[in-house]
């Protein structure tokens, strides 16, 4: 990874052992005196926070596999066995259950934050298509982490959501009887989810590293969106960026272990306490929040194969987003015209995620195909003509100039400081 | 200089023996390597016991009374088996089959002089919830999950489901008893 390597070992044994693997200067240079803009906000924190998670759901994860069954027959009851037999199962599976839902919901503030302040724009393209990888693994995840428990809503969103590939012309059937390892959802299934779903997060963590690897090429986009040019945009990664990303994971925390200790079930359903059923399905059957959205284009489509297009092609649009957004400025807060198409992104999306929890009739699917074209629509209309169209504001001339409000911001600080943020007083 | 150039010339303008071993050694090796791949995707279909239990099974039909709907199960799939009223025959014989999107005639979907009885698929062809029995404008099945409606002969009517309920191959082996499989 890139950035000032000034570490020199101090003692004879580090010296001896870094002439041999220099994973401590590696480590220095990269998260230590790493150059980051001295501007960037606390949505900036969301990538340390997802670090977290995912070694927490890891964590979690490696201690309830000890105590689970995957047959068909025995998880059901070896899941009620891990939270009422098992000494403090009932918490780690509740950190775990909820885990994902707190991944989610970083993952997408993580993503929203890109998409106002164009993160995805050269030279991070790279970068972010790595991040839209990430983000389809971790749904593969989640998903087949809902089906272990195997109850009536693992069972019969194994079933709707394998059955998404039967659309497939041709080789629909025969792809999935080949998922499901039978011919219908079954003990094979559930076996084979179990030996996936432990498989996937080290995938993810093997391209975490390499999302981070390519963030630290050109370093950290910020909230102007301009290029740090001198050692005045900066300040080094440590201790001003490891205190702040701690603060706002404490915070985070906070949030995550109110649900998991106080509300531990008001992300879930209750039909998933009642064992598979493969005769009988759930009268509302829905996926876990954070699929909703998806669930919602899914169903405003009314031809099963186009349906199914449109969902895998809402996720895949985004590997294109950096050369669907012609404009050349990256951060939405110069561009007056962008910013409001994309506070009509957002309400979209929350309103497809609403939507994809309602029955699918009458005004629900209006408002769902509605919400689907906007969706569309903002990636393959607005978006590239905007670049065209729009006169974005004048950009400051750095970050430093952006912080010390020379672009009208009200905000300054001592010369001093500013100009030698690394010297103390 | 002049060999390495005239060996050059001559590697362009005819294959040599070193350009057939690469493409011999390369379409081995392909070879072997799908060779590799091929019982890893195997392994992923239905094993031998999976297809030992979908061998037919036989289903008593004498207890099941008019109007009444049964589900069974055949290879992990759910099979619903309906004994029909004769208005629901009726139905479902007088339908106009231009306004049907997966046009198929109830004669084509019970056997000759048992039309009583419907023997259908019990998993919605949309994504494969199962539909909910006498429900739904056209008295037949509706789908709780995205809405599609079925009628009394299991034909698509309204809602994504792209086609009919699928009849699974069985046959009567005597009056009141089918063998599905």
């Amino acid at each position: 990874m890139s950035g000032p390597s000034m570490y020199v070992p101090t003692s004879a044994f580090g010296k001896w052992f870094e002439s041999r693997l220099p994973i401590v200067g590696l480590i220095h240079s990269s998260f230590v005196v790493f150059p980051n803009p001295r501007n960037l906000n606390y949505l900036w924190t969301f990538g340390g926070i997802l670090a977290f998670m995912l070694v927490a759901q890891i964590l979690t994860g490696v201690v309830l596999a000890m105590h689970y069954t995957p047959h068909a027959d025995l998880a059901f009851s070896s899941v009620e066995s891990i939270m009422r037999d098992v000494n403090y199962g009932w918490m780690i599976r509740y950190l775990h259950a909820n885990g994902a839902s707190m991944f989610f919901i970083a993952v997408y503030i993580h993503m929203f934050r890109s998409f106002y302040y164009g993160s995805y724009k050269a030279p991070r393209e790279i970068l972010w298509i790595l991040g839209v990888l990430i983000f389809l693994l971790m749904m593969a995840t989640a998903f087949m982490g809902y089906v272990l428990p195997w109850g009536q809503m693992s069972f019969w969103g194994a079933t709707v959501i394998t059955n998404l590939f039967s659309a497939i012309p041709m080789f629909g059937e025969t792809i999935v009887t080949f998922l499901w390892g039978g011919y219908s959802v079954g003990n094979p299934t559930l076996n084979r989810f179990f030996s996936l779903h432990y498989l996937f997060p080290f995938m993810i963590a093997g391209v975490v590293a390499l999302h981070i690897w390519a963030l630290h090429v050109p370093g950290s986009n910020n909230p102007a969106g301009i290029e740090k040019k001198s050692d005045k945009d900066t300040l080094p990664f440590h201790p001003y960026f490891t205190v702040k990303d701690a603060f706002a994971l404490a915070c985070f925390l906070i949030v995550y272990v109110w649900f998991a200790f106080y509300i531990p079930n008001f992300l879930g359903h209750a039909d998933n306490y009642i064992e598979a059923n493969p005769a009988v399905t759930p009268a509302h059957i829905v996926p876990e929040w954070y699929f909703l959205p998806f669930y919602a284009i899914l169903r405003a489509v009314p031809d099963k194969l186009l349906g199914v297009v449109a969902m895998f092609g809402s996720i895949a649009i985004l590997v294109f987003l950096p050369w669907l957004d012609t404009s050349r400025v990256r951060s939405g807060r110069y561009r007056p015209v962008f910013q409001v198409f994309f506070w009509l992104f957002a309400l979209s999306c929350v309103l497809l995620g609403w939507l994809g929890a309602k029955p699918p009739e009458g005004g629900y699917v209006i408002a769902s195909r509605i919400c689907t074209t906007y969706y569309f629509a903002y990636f393959i209309i607005i978006l590239p003509l905007l670049g065209l169209f729009e006169t974005p504001k004048a950009l400051p001339a750095s970050i430093a100039d952006s912080v010390l409000g020379k672009s009208g911001t009200a905000f300054a600080m001592p010369l001093r400081a500013a100009h030698e943020p690394n010297r103390k007083a | 200089m002049t060999t390495v150039a005239s060996t050059h010339a001559a590697a362009s303008a005819e294959p040599t023996r070193r350009d057939f071993l690469y493409i011999a050694t390369g379409a081995v090796g392909a070879v072997g390597i799908a060779g590799a791949i091929w019982p890893f995707i195997s392994q992923m279909g239905p094993d031998a016991a999976t297809i030992a239990a979908g061998a037919p099974v036989d289903f008593d039909l004498s207890p099941v009374a008019e109007g009444q709907i049964v589900k069974l199960f055949w290879r992990g799939n759910l099979v619903f088996v309906r004994h029909r009223t004769t208005d629901e025959i009726k139905l479902a014989q007088s339908t106009d089959l231009s306004s049907l999107r997966d046009q198929q005639a109830d004669a084509d979907r019970v056997k000759v002089g048992k039309e009583q009885w419907l023997v259908v698929y019990g998993s919605c062809t949309h994504l494969g919830c199962v539909p909910l029995g006498n429900e739904g404008e056209f008295r037949g099945w509706m789908c709780p999950c995205h809405g599609s409606v079925f009628d009394t002969s299991g034909r698509i009517r309204q809602g994504p489901a792209p086609t009919n309920l699928p009849v699974p191959p069985y046959i009567f082996t005597s009056d009141t008893s089918i063998r599905i499989g």
